[in-house]
């Protein structure tokens, strides 16, 4: 591996190997020229399969299956380096990374993601029921606990809850109700378990159709919906959700999604929000303050969901962007349109798929999927579920591999059902 | 797209009633607004509502009371009080802005 302490010719950095952050190196790689140097950074060498978080507590997946390392995921040709970020001082155009080493920059690509922060909420993170009656699932060592938790649960009052918005994948808790009154169903004790779903926001499906097409869902699996639920506490001597209006809800098992925020270490740095995510141009991804830093995926402050997805279509204008203004000093003119799409499980051995952007809510109609065939939009079908679970091989296979899906990326209006 | 009208004042809305465009608002239609819900717009409104607005305007999303909080330094209790029963979504309405959402 090359010295990096010292930089002789261009380098562009990468922080973050996750979905994000190895779409993009690998990209960049394959398209610089040789004389660039191509650096990522990461803590360590774990790569997630994130959407797998889901179906580890249900046992619908074994832990061990979500877990690969970064480093197989990458082009050759790429410096890798594993350690912990302390920070970025852009006003330098350095990293300083806590094993010590100063990388200095051309370019840097920020795509670390988020984090969740039970500790900001009081009583939670805290609480001595931490991972003993309230969990979360959007940790590899959460998902775990809360498999556990859930195989030697027996009856009582489960609450999944959202603490607020924004969260990483904001229906992964919906999700998880969904397939926890299957999992109850098949363990046969569902009549002893009582589900309830408690949001900050107005109701389980907040888009107004699909709020039509899906409002029902939740008395048909017989989930309560607490809507509007601000969560001041948790009071865990009472073991109840405690809202700023006084109202509580009592649980024997709570399944929450704490705040998330960005990483630590971009606390520390200067290219972050009071939330530790870096604004970027909603289209361009280009620092809204840095022309020299972009940033993706989960890190960003797009105004749309933490998603994959999201990741992924827009690393494919972020590419040309960044290349242009690398190669050519062209201005980004590449525009992301906020296209993401996502299959929802619904339980019951189904799915649905959203496909949406920043300007089109979520329609009904048909998804028009390349050599596949179409498939159903927001609503339930068996085919949706088969897509979800096929997911986890076209994203090793394709999408860290750097080869492309056949998805465009921008969001396309043909075979939605659009009304005006 | 359906238009509301008030004392005067035109605004389209979505299905729900909020704005569509956020220039159509102004603090006097706010007012107006508050009444049909039983808020009397005091300058501790006001500020709630103007933040919300700026806030907007930088990020492109209406701020979630966590944020009112940490950025805004509003005191989420007293949101409560001036907004009783739902503020994050009271707020949204009065500033002439969309009402939080998740992605479906």
């Amino acid at each position: 591996m090359d010295d990096l302490s010292v930089k002789t010719g261009k380098r562009v950095v990468v922080l973050g190997a996750g979905s994000a952050g190895t779409m993009m190196v690998n990209k960049l790689r394959s398209r610089l020229p040789e004389e660039w140097q191509v650096v990522a950074v990461d803590r360590d060498d774990a790569h997630m399969y994130q959407p797998g978080f889901l179906f580890i507590p249900v046992g619908m997946y074994k832990p061990a299956r979500v877990v690969r390392s970064r480093k197989k995921y990458l082009l050759p040709g790429i410096d890798y380096v594993e350690s912990p970020i302390e920070k970025v001082v852009a006003a330098e155009n350095k990293v300083y990374l806590e094993n010590g080493l100063v990388i200095e920059y051309d370019y840097l690509l920020v795509a670390t993601g988020t984090q969740i922060r039970p500790d900001l909420t009081e009583g939670m993170g805290s609480g001595a029921l931490w991972f003993k009656k309230v969990f979360e699932f959007y940790t590899y060592e959460g998902a775990v606990a809360l498999r556990q938790a859930l195989q030697d649960f027996e009856g009582g009052k489960v609450v999944v809850h959202v603490t607020d918005m924004p969260i990483k994948c904001p229906v992964a808790p919906l999700e998880l109700a969904f397939l926890l009154d299957d999992y109850f169903r098949k363990r046969r004790i569902r009549h002893k378990v009582d589900i309830t779903f408690a949001t900050p926001l107005d109701g389980a499906f907040t888009k107004p159709v699909a709020s039509h097409e899906l409002g029902s869902l939740l008395d048909d699996r017989a989930i309560r919906l607490r809507p509007d639920f601000a969560i001041e506490r948790i009071d865990n001597d009472a073991q109840e959700l405690v809202a700023y209006d006084g109202v509580r809800i009592p649980f024997d098992l709570c399944i929450t999604t704490p705040l998330n925020t960005g990483q630590d270490y971009v606390f520390a740095s200067d290219i972050g929000d009071e939330s530790g995510f870096v604004p970027v141009d909603k289209h361009t991804l280009q620092s809204t303050e840095l022309p020299n830093v972009f940033a993706v995926g989960d890190a960003t402050n797009l105004p749309t969901s933490k998603a994959g997805a999201v990741a992924h279509f827009s690393s494919e204008k972020l590419i040309e962007n960044m290349l242009g203004l690398m190669l050519e000093g062209k201005e980004p003119a590449e525009r992301f349109d906020g296209h993401a799409n996502c299959f929802v499980e619904s339980g019951r051995g189904q799915a649905l798929l959203l496909d949406f952007n920043y300007d089109t809510q979520p329609l009904t109609g048909t998804y028009p999927f390349r050599r596949i065939g179409p498939m159903k939009l927001l609503g339930r079908s068996r085919f949706n579920h088969m897509g979800k679970l096929a997911f986890e091989k076209m994203y090793w296979g394709l999408l860290m591999r750097n080869k492309t899906i056949p998805l465009p990326a921008d969001m396309q209006l043909a075979g939605k059902k659009w009304e005006d | 797209m359906p238009v509301n009208t008030i004392n005067g004042y035109n605004f389209e809305v979505d299905a729900e009633g909020f704005f569509e465009d956020r220039e159509q608002w102004s603090e006097e239609l706010a007012r107006e607004l508050a009444a049909l819900i039983d808020i009397e717009v005091t300058d501790e409104h006001l500020k709630v509502l103007r933040f919300a607005r700026d806030d907007q305007a930088q990020t492109g999303s209406t701020p979630t009371l966590n944020r009112m909080n940490k950025v805004g330094g509003f005191v989420v209790a007293d949101l409560f009080s001036l907004f009783p029963g739902k503020p994050a979504k009271k707020i949204a309405w009065l500033a002439g802005l969309k009402k939080p959402t998740s992605c479906v």
